[in-house]
């Protein structure tokens, strides 16, 4: 799965949780639950977004169709097909 | 004196050389009709004015190098060798060269494309891919020596770190560029791990951002998975691979901005979200609060002390989860526990009653509705200071 797909959730959710505890009528067991998740949720967001920056990475693809990737400033290689 | 008989061969035959030696290669304006294109690529035409017209045939390897597509009616300047064919007695302009006349032939390239694939629903908006909120990874399809990609990394870093750029480098203008820039846009189609595409290259002339307007690119960008933004040249141009995209971007500065959210925009939204949850989840269990000690000290109380304890209990156990919560806010801000600490203050319950608002009680249950109430019923009244107990006379209205 991919990760920015779960960021992409985790935002969706986390308007959620806020509406269904500020609309006042839901029972105290679920509020803590909703509470509980919307804190993990937070903290996973925060760590995505403090993710250091990655070196620019530069696609080829040879003449069998095999894609390879190296980091932009020097070709050191890393292959992946 | 003897008369001269020409074979009808050798008569064509001069008329040709004359016609041919008398005309060398000429420049005639005019325009198309009857153009047929041939299935061997060879092009036919008449080129005619008001008074008169002349056939006109452009063969494959020239006809191949142009640009835009003939068709009847064009206005056309045009470099030919007159040509007399003799098996049919006919003569023809056999084209080497040929420009549409009063208009850039680029200009009417572009033009034609354009109503083209607009015709066809190339450009049509509902065709158009939305651009995700928070892309992982994000294609670039550039040079990889030029300006644009200078300036997409750095405004990627600066808006949002933690996304991956991957560029796929392209030539992108001269002979080849356009075929170059497509295939790149299918190979990340089915490299397949961006989320988003970003196609383009600094500001030049028509000539230079051409690549961008060919039909090749357009096709690839339109058949593209992945949502594409485009980001040709500076501003004001508008090219092909524009009306195509899925949004169109000024400058590539502008595309990495649209690609991309603001993390720290984000971040403030986060801690915005933790300090709503943290409020809310403290005065609800402040209510609970209430609610519990209101029935400890309710003469109307008339269950049995174990479902009290039962439930102090459970308030024991909620209040240690909003503590380790505190305990969490506090390490991460200690100014914001302090605001907590005075909104606490002024939701307790004995601060509210001191500012002359009291409790009423029926059966030990705290009122809310006068629904809840009937002629007669006595409830008990807690003040800041005491507390009575009331029969109703009259009610009033539930609003």
């Amino acid at each position: 799965m991919k990760k920015g797909q779960n960021f992409e959730k985790a935002m969706k959710r986390l308007e959620e949780i806020g509406e269904a505890l500020e609309s006042g009528d839901i029972a105290l067991e679920e509020s803590i639950k909703l509470y509980e998740e919307g804190i993990q949720l937070i903290d996973f967001c925060q760590k995505k977004l403090n993710e250091v920056e990655k070196k620019v990475q530069k696609l080829s693809r040879d003449s069998e169709g095999k894609f390879h990737t190296d980091q932009l400033d020097g070709p050191v290689s890393e292959e992946q097909d | 004196m003897e008369k001269r008989i020409y074979t009808v061969s050798t008569l064509t035959r001069e008329i040709k050389e004359v016609l041919e030696k008398s005309f060398p290669r000429l420049w005639v304006e005019g325009e198309i009709s009857n153009y047929k294109r041939h299935t061997s690529g060879h092009l036919y035409f008449t080129l005619k004015d008001e008074n008169a017209q002349i056939r006109c045939a452009m063969w494959r390897f020239k006809a191949d190098e142009l640009r835009f597509r003939l068709e009847d009616g064009l206005k056309i300047l045009l470099e030919a060798d007159i040509q007399l064919y003799e098996k049919s007695g006919t003569y023809q302009l056999v084209v080497q060269q040929l420009q549409p006349a009063g208009i850039g032939e680029l200009q009417l390239a572009f033009e034609q494309l354009k109503k083209r694939l607009q015709a066809e629903g190339l450009f049509d908006p509902e065709r158009k891919k939305e651009i995700p909120l928070y892309p992982e990874r994000i294609g670039v399809v550039t040079s990889p020596t030029g300006a644009a990609i200078r300036d997409i990394v750095s405004v990627i870093r600066r808006r949002y770190p933690p996304a991956e750029i991957i560029l796929y480098p392209v030539k992108v203008q001269g002979s080849g560029a356009a075929v170059e820039i497509a295939e790149a846009i299918k190979n990340f189609n089915d490299y397949g791990v961006v989320d988003v595409l970003i196609v383009g290259r600094g500001g030049g002339s028509l000539e230079d951002l051409w690549a961008f307007n060919e039909e090749a690119v357009a096709r690839a960008i339109f058949s593209s998975h992945i949502p594409v933004i485009s980001a040709v040249g500076h501003e004001v141009d508008f090219s092909i691979a524009d009306f195509v995209a899925d949004r169109r971007a000024p400058t590539p500065s502008a595309a990495a901005e649209m690609a991309v959210p603001d993390r720290s925009e984000l971040l403030g939204v986060l801690a915005y979200y933790r300090e709503r949850y943290q409020n809310y989840f403290i005065q609800k269990l402040n209510t609970y609060r209430d609610k519990i000690t209101a029935f400890k000290k309710s003469y109307a109380f008339r269950r049995p002390e174990d479902i009290l304890y039962q439930k102090i209990q459970r308030l024991d156990e909620l209040w240690r989860v909003v503590q380790s919560a505190m305990d969490y806010a506090m390490e991460r801000k200690k100014q914001r526990l302090l605001n907590l600490k005075l909104q606490l203050r002024t939701l307790n319950p004995q601060e509210v009653l001191r500012r002359g608002y009291s409790i009423c009680y029926k059966d030990g249950q705290i009122l809310k509705n006068v629904k809840d109430l009937k002629t007669l019923d006595i409830v008990q009244v807690k003040l800041h200071k005491g507390q009575f107990i009331s029969q109703v006379q009259m009610l009033g209205e539930s609003e």
